[in-house]
């Protein structure tokens, strides 16, 4: 019987850009610019009342980083980073295929809190745009000031890129961003932000 | 060297001689030049044709408040329309020709309008075109388009690239001439973050014409040392070819930069770029416009502004004429004179209408050696295509008549000014409110509403020294109103001053005749052909608001908006109706500042990247398997999938069939997905959905309507219990966001007490639907460690399972009526769960189906799709849906409602089954249903059909319709007029098969 | 395009919220309790003032917090920003 063909293969996870890339890598350059779709992170959705020390506490004993409080900003942990996405709620983004082990230390250490712990590996896909004109790229279809001294390394924001609501996080001096998008917008993301580097080949 | 070209002097680059061709000719022109002053320097004064009148037309400035060189470059792609040939900087190759002028400039048949010229007074649309009616469409507009002309569209698609970047500052200044280069260097040195504006080609603005010094040094010079000076901040962005073209709400500026046209078209890169700024302050420098003067035939080639002139021949070297007469009311031409007459021009006269000329600036121009003629007005002009001579004549001392001796003057060119007009456009787009300055005789800024500043000549400050003076300090209280703290002060450049006379308005210029009388005419705008006499009429006729005068005679309602004539237009009104100018208004100025190209308004929102296209992780499938795709929201969900040439109708009975016989499969990842958390989580589904949630199971499924407060269907869906406090609800593919905003909202505002957390999980999952009877034995096989039997797995329940080496959650709901299974898992395993049922399902035969399928059988099971059978005027009784409003729960959203008097009526539009007479005909989509089968309209409408498919399971057409008291109508028959037929329907339950639900457990 | 300060997110244009109407109408705690009246005055009737109102926005491209805006519906001047359903006691700054 055709089992083999029948059962594919839970370990591999496809990104966003599969259709275009035809499995291929996912990354492209235009000069000092490189863009790239990252390998799909474990996502996590968290919520919960941040000035309740019981839940600020357990969260962070279990990712051992402070829970990220001020509006904006990133902490990071080992090998994830969380995300504030309001006062109420963030993103975890943890290395591929570590979501479960993590959500469930999380579900265990809120035992009996109100709180709500959400896989979402499949919502966003995640980009990396890097490379000197990478703010003026975004400032293209990106209405924040992306000025260092207003949106800096360490820094989160969900905004809009042209047409698609995005997370977007500096990552680094270079600078680099950590670009977001939902899953179904990332084919147009992707293309958009290839047309906005052309003008920089 | 061009005829009008002298040797030396301007900001030309004689080294590099650039070629261009206009209305057909060939001409020279050097790098630096204007498409107009190249022209010019080569004798080409008449440019275009008068709108109304196909009078000949010459250049009257030299920059944006332009009102008669409308050009239009290029060809093909690259055909662009109403460009202002002042602004349009010359480069090698330049093709253009006149916007106005059929059938062409020289050709005077076009001027046959002039006899028929009583015809076109004000109010000549309103009045002229008329009657009779029928003239309307055959005669009176194409005649109107053909002759006003106006720009041509192109007709090709533009092959240049445009885009658009957001920029945020502390300070934004809007023209670098003398005030903004000084706002600019103040706002920098404070430290802030600045972008200076300039819509020419260099900053400087009027100092690019000046002869005299700053700081002892050539003004282009001190220009460009501000410039270097600028440009060493690192938080200064300086955009020379960039207008400041829009001021809206909080500070957001629209600006239009030409990046690339002074080189050519087809330059590769960025064309044009539309910035929008934020800015904390904005200092507008925006200069002043020259106002003509309002006299006889003011408007024959060869007549321009005096500053205008004065900039042809200093910043390009170019004389407008040989001989030349200046006739002014103020002194500001006087310095145009003395220029013009050092550069090669002779003047023959300044003809003042100012009894006297003492001032220091006189002084200096009769130590020049020119002539001037006070209290003396010019009266008539000779020449047609270009002015020969002008007649001069004295001034009553009311300035209301002209008498005594007429003198003739030969010449070939006139520099005229009437006065300076701030060019308050942003000002006025910002909301700020203006006020006359008698003195100054214009308008000044006199409240600002937004964060800020006028400095310069926009301020009505039209001196030199002022202008830097109100720059400096205005960007120094720029930086200081962001917190920034300002420089030390330093001196303002030094320059020298001389002191003006005051300006004596003459808002018109008496002729020979009385205005409107003879065959003169005093034009005050160009650009639509208005006179004097059209305003003094209007204003007979009772339009006394500057508003109403302007619709009537459309008056700077031209792509010029009336900067060179809007003032002389007001005080015309005002001096016929006896009221001072502030009583009669003032315009208010809209954006754009200059027309801004359709190119640049799009940006980069062209081609695929003109709206978002969302995909599902299965869509290259879909594209492969070469699916026909169907806009839902911004999804593109697969509508059917044809076979081998197949039109849509028999794509989709294949489908049906395939479903109802067999087993086949959808894509529905596309679905609105809400995890719902919490304790209160089954409280809060009771508050948002009609029926009751509280004792349904986990691991259950219900269907839930959602309603708005006013008891009409908002959305509708599954939800399922995941655990004691976990749901998860799905929404309508279009709505899903619009259900998270609201449920947010109840959550937020409404009921905070509520311990509910909801995360939109829409993208998390992918989801392959398979339906029919053959759906347990495929499923069966992907899972085999999932028992499938009824009892184990019953309808509207959902099991976690092993699906082709897949950790998914498995639902068993149905939209076909047919048994059923929605496979999930996360959306980076999506393709590999596809492939692997088709690989499984190749031996049952399983078929894709699109969205029309989708709709084909759930109409057949009369299920509703929100939006379709509801329109927000519908509630869940209308839907004959009763059952799913429950009686027992005290509250929840839309209840209070459903016992309005309104809602509560017997008689509403109600959902109904109808089935055609004739079952081929398949009723059109919104068709309109009527009781009587004849009857003319209007004829009262019952309703209209909401849903009308071909199904083949029942091998005739169905259709759902909502219509008025359709549950009484039951087996009546009722009418659909389609004009050319009229097909008689029978109403039915809107249930057409299976109406047990006998299929739904295989 | 107004500037809208987010009172969780700061200052973002007016692109990434969406609009909620006018600010304070609360949901009758039972609205059995309402004539057919009363119910309508809740379900359709607004203030549509000319100058200060008190709106409610949604930060929707962002936290998807709702939050209210006093706004001079003539020069769409924001005079404040602030959370909660009551109204804030005093005159806008
Ligand atoms: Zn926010």
């Amino acid at each position: 019987m055709a089992d083999a063909m029948m059962t594919a293969d839970a370990g591999e996870r496809a990104g966003a850009l599969s259709r275009l890339f035809q499995g291929g890598e996912a990354s492209t350059t235009a000069g000092p610019l490189t863009l790239s779709e990252m390998p799909v992170p474990g996502q996590i959705n968290l919520r919960g009342n941040p000035s309740d020390a019981a839940f600020a506490e357990a969260v962070a004993k279990v990712l051992g980083c402070r829970l990220p409080v001020a509006a904006n900003t990133v902490e990071k942990g080992g090998d994830f980073s969380l995300l504030w996405l309001g006062p109420d709620e963030w993103l975890v983004l943890t290395a591929p295929g570590a979501e479960a082990e993590l959500s469930a230390g999380l579900v265990e250490a809120l035992a009996g809190q109100h709180f709500a712990i959400t896989d979402v590996t499949g919502n966003r896909a995640l980009f990396r745009l890097s490379g000197t004109p990478a703010r003026e790229v975004l400032a293209k279809g990106c209405s924040l000031d992306l000025h260092p001294s207003r949106f800096a390394t360490g820094q989160c924001a969900q905004t809009l890129l042209a047409r698609s609501g995005i997370i977007l996080s500096q990552v680094d001096d270079a600078p680099s961003y950590d670009i977001l998008p939902r899953r179904s917008f990332a084919e147009y993301t992707w293309r958009w932000l290839e047309d906005a580097m052309a003008e920089y080949r | 060297m061009a005829e009008f070209r002298n040797s030396s002097g301007g900001r030309i680059d004689r080294a590099r001689p650039l070629t261009f061709r206009f209305n057909g000719k060939r001409y020279q022109g050097f790098s630096g030049d204007t498409l107009a002053s190249a022209l010019l320097a080569n004798g080409v004064h008449l440019v275009g044709r008068s709108f109304k009148y196909h009078r000949p037309r010459g250049i009257v400035t030299a920059g944006a408040e332009e009102p008669n060189a409308l050009v239009q470059l290029e060809t093909g792609g690259y055909f662009e329309p109403n460009l202002r040939a002042t602004q349009v900087e010359l480069y090698d190759g330049l093709t253009a020709s006149s916007q106005n002028a059929w059938p062409s400039v020289d050709f005077d048949i076009g001027a046959i309008n002039g006899f028929f010229s009583k015809l076109f007074v004000a109010g000549f649309y309103y009045k002229t075109f008329m009657h009779p009616r029928s003239f309307w469409m055959r005669v009176y507009e194409p005649i109107i388009r053909r002759a006003a002309a106006g720009a041509r569209a192109p007709s090709e698609a533009d092959p240049d690239t445009y885009d658009k970047m957001h920029a945020h500052c502390d300070v934004l200044v809007a023209g670098a001439g003398p005030a903004g280069l000084m706002a600019a260097l103040e706002a920098a040195k404070a430290g802030a973050r600045v972008i200076v504006a300039d819509e020419q080609a260099e900053f400087g603005g009027s100092l690019l014409g000046e002869t005299s010094g700053i700081d002892g040094i050539p003004a282009a010079q001190w220009v460009e040392k501000m410039r270097a000076d600028l440009a060493a901040f690192p938080e200064v962005r300086l955009l020379p070819r960039t207008t400041v073209t829009g001021y809206y709400d909080h500070n957001y500026l629209i600006m239009a930069e030409r990046k690339t046209d002074h080189l050519g078209r087809g330059m590769g890169g960025v064309r044009q770029r539309l910035w929008k700024v934020r800015a904390k302050r904005v200092v507008l420098a925006t200069g002043a416009h020259e106002r003509p003067l309002v006299f006889a035939d003011n408007d024959r080639p060869g007549i321009m502004l005096a500053g205008a002139a004065r900039a042809y021949v200093n910043r390009y070297g170019v004389k407008p004429g040989n001989t030349g007469v200046v006739f002014t009311n103020n002194d500001s031409a006087y310095e145009a004179a003395i220029d013009l007459a050092k550069t090669g021009c002779r003047i023959e006269a300044i003809i003042d209408v100012r009894p006297q000329a003492t001032g220091a600036m006189a002084q200096k121009a009769r130590a020049a050696g020119l002539r001037i003629i006070c209290g003396a007005a010019i009266a008539g002009v000779e020449g047609a295509k270009r002015v020969k001579a002008v007649e001069i004549a004295p001034l009553s001392s009311d300035g209301e008549t002209v008498g005594g001796p007429v003198k003739r003057i030969e010449c070939d060119f006139v520099a005229v000014s009437g006065g300076w007009t701030p060019a308050v456009h942003l000002l006025s787009q910002s909301g700020g409110k203006l006020r006359f300055d008698e003195a100054k005789a214009c308008f000044v800024p006199n409240v600002s509403v937004q964060a800020e500043t006028s400095a310069g000549a926009c301020n009505g400050t039209l001196f030199l020294e002022g202008a830097l003076e109100e720059g400096a300090k205005a960007g120094r209280a720029a930086v200081e109103a962001v917190g920034l703290m300002p420089a030390q002060e330093s001196a303002l450049p030094k320059v020298e001053t001389v002191e003006a006379a005051p300006i004596h308005a003459l808002w018109i210029v008496p002729g020979k005749k009385p205005v409107g009388h003879g065959k003169a005419k005093h034009f005050v705008d160009a650009q639509n052909d208005v006179t004097a006499a059209d305003i003094m009429l209007a204003s007979r006729e009772g339009y006394r608001s500057v508003e109403h005068l302007k619709r009537y005679t459309t008056t700077g309602m031209g792509t010029d908006q009336g900067k060179t004539s809007n003032v002389n237009a007001l005080a015309i009104l005002s001096r016929t109706l006896s009221s001072p100018i502030p009583s009669v208004g003032t315009t208010t100025f809209r954006p754009p500042y200059t027309p801004v190209t359709y190119g640049t308004l799009a940006g980069r929102d062209v081609g695929e990247l003109s709206d978002v296209a969302r995909v599902t992780p299965m869509h290259g499938w879909h594209v492969a398997r070469g699916a026909v795709f169907e806009d839902v929201g911004q999804w593109k969900r697969p509508w059917y999938y044809p076979k081998d040439g197949e039109s849509l109708r028999e794509a989709v009975n294949r489908e049906c069939l395939a479903v109802r016989n067999g087993v086949g499969i959808l894509d529905a990842s596309t679905l609105g997905k809400i995890d719902i958390q919490g304790p209160d989580a089954a409280e809060f589904l009771n508050r948002v959905y009609t029926n009751a949630w509280s004792k349904l199971g986990i691991g259950r499924c219900r269907y839930g309507i959602m309603c708005k407060e006013d008891g009409m269907v908002f959305d509708d869906g599954v939800t399922t219990r995941l655990g004691e406090n976990h749901f998860l609800m799905t929404t309508t593919t279009g709505n899903a966001a619009a259900v998270l905003d609201r449920l947010e909202d109840y959550l937020q505002t409404e009921w905070p007490d509520l311990k509910v957390y909801l995360t939109s999980v829409t993208e998390h999952w992918a989801t392959a639907s398979i339906a029919g009877p053959k759906a347990r034995e495929l499923v069966g096989e992907l899972a085999p460690d999932l028992d499938l039997s009824n009892d184990a797995f019953p309808f509207m329940s959902m099991k976690e399972a092993t699906v082709a080496g897949l950790a998914a959650r498995i639902y068993r709901i149905s939209f076909t009526g047919e048994l059923s299974y929605e496979i999930n898992v996360p959306a980076y395993q999506g393709m590999a769960l596809w492939e692997a049922i088709f690989a499984a399902g190749e031996t049952h035969g399983l078929t894709p189906y699109g969205t029309e399928t989708m709709h084909v059988l759930r109409a057949e099971k009369g299920f509703i799709i929100v939006g379709q059978e509801t329109d927000g005027t519908v509630t869940p009784f209308d839907l004959g849906m009763d059952w799913i409003v429950s009686t027992k729960k005290p509250d929840f959203v839309g209840k209070r409602s459903f016992s309005r008097p309104d809602t509560a009526r017997t008689d509403r539009k109600q959902l109904v089954g109808l089935l055609t007479e004739d079952p081929e005909e398949v009723l059109p989509e919104g068709a309109q249903i009527t009781a009587d089968a004849d009857g003319t309209p209007p004829m009262p409408m019952l309703g209209h059909v909401t849903s009308s498919y071909w199904s083949a399971t029942l091998g005739r057409s169905i259709a759902m319709a909502l219509i008025a008291d359709g549950g009484n109508r039951q087996d009546t028959t009722v009418h659909a007029p389609l004009g050319v037929k009229t097909l008689a329907c029978k109403v039915v339950k809107p249930v057409f098969f299976d109406s047990e639900g006998a299929r739904l457990n295989g | 395009m107004l500037l809208i300060e987010c009172p969780w997110c700061g200052p973002r244009d007016e692109i990434e919220f969406a609009y909620g109407g006018e600010a304070h109408i609360a949901r009758p705690a039972d609205p059995s309790k309402l004539s057919d009246a009363e119910w309508a005055e809740f379900l359709f009737f607004r203030s549509n003032p000319k100058g200060a109102h008190r709106e409610r926005w949604v930060h929707a491209a962002g936290c998807r917090r709702w939050f209210n805006v006093e706004r001079d519906t003539v020069s769409y001047r924001i005079s404040r920003v602030y959370t909660g359903a009551c109204e804030p006691v005093g005159e806008g700054q």
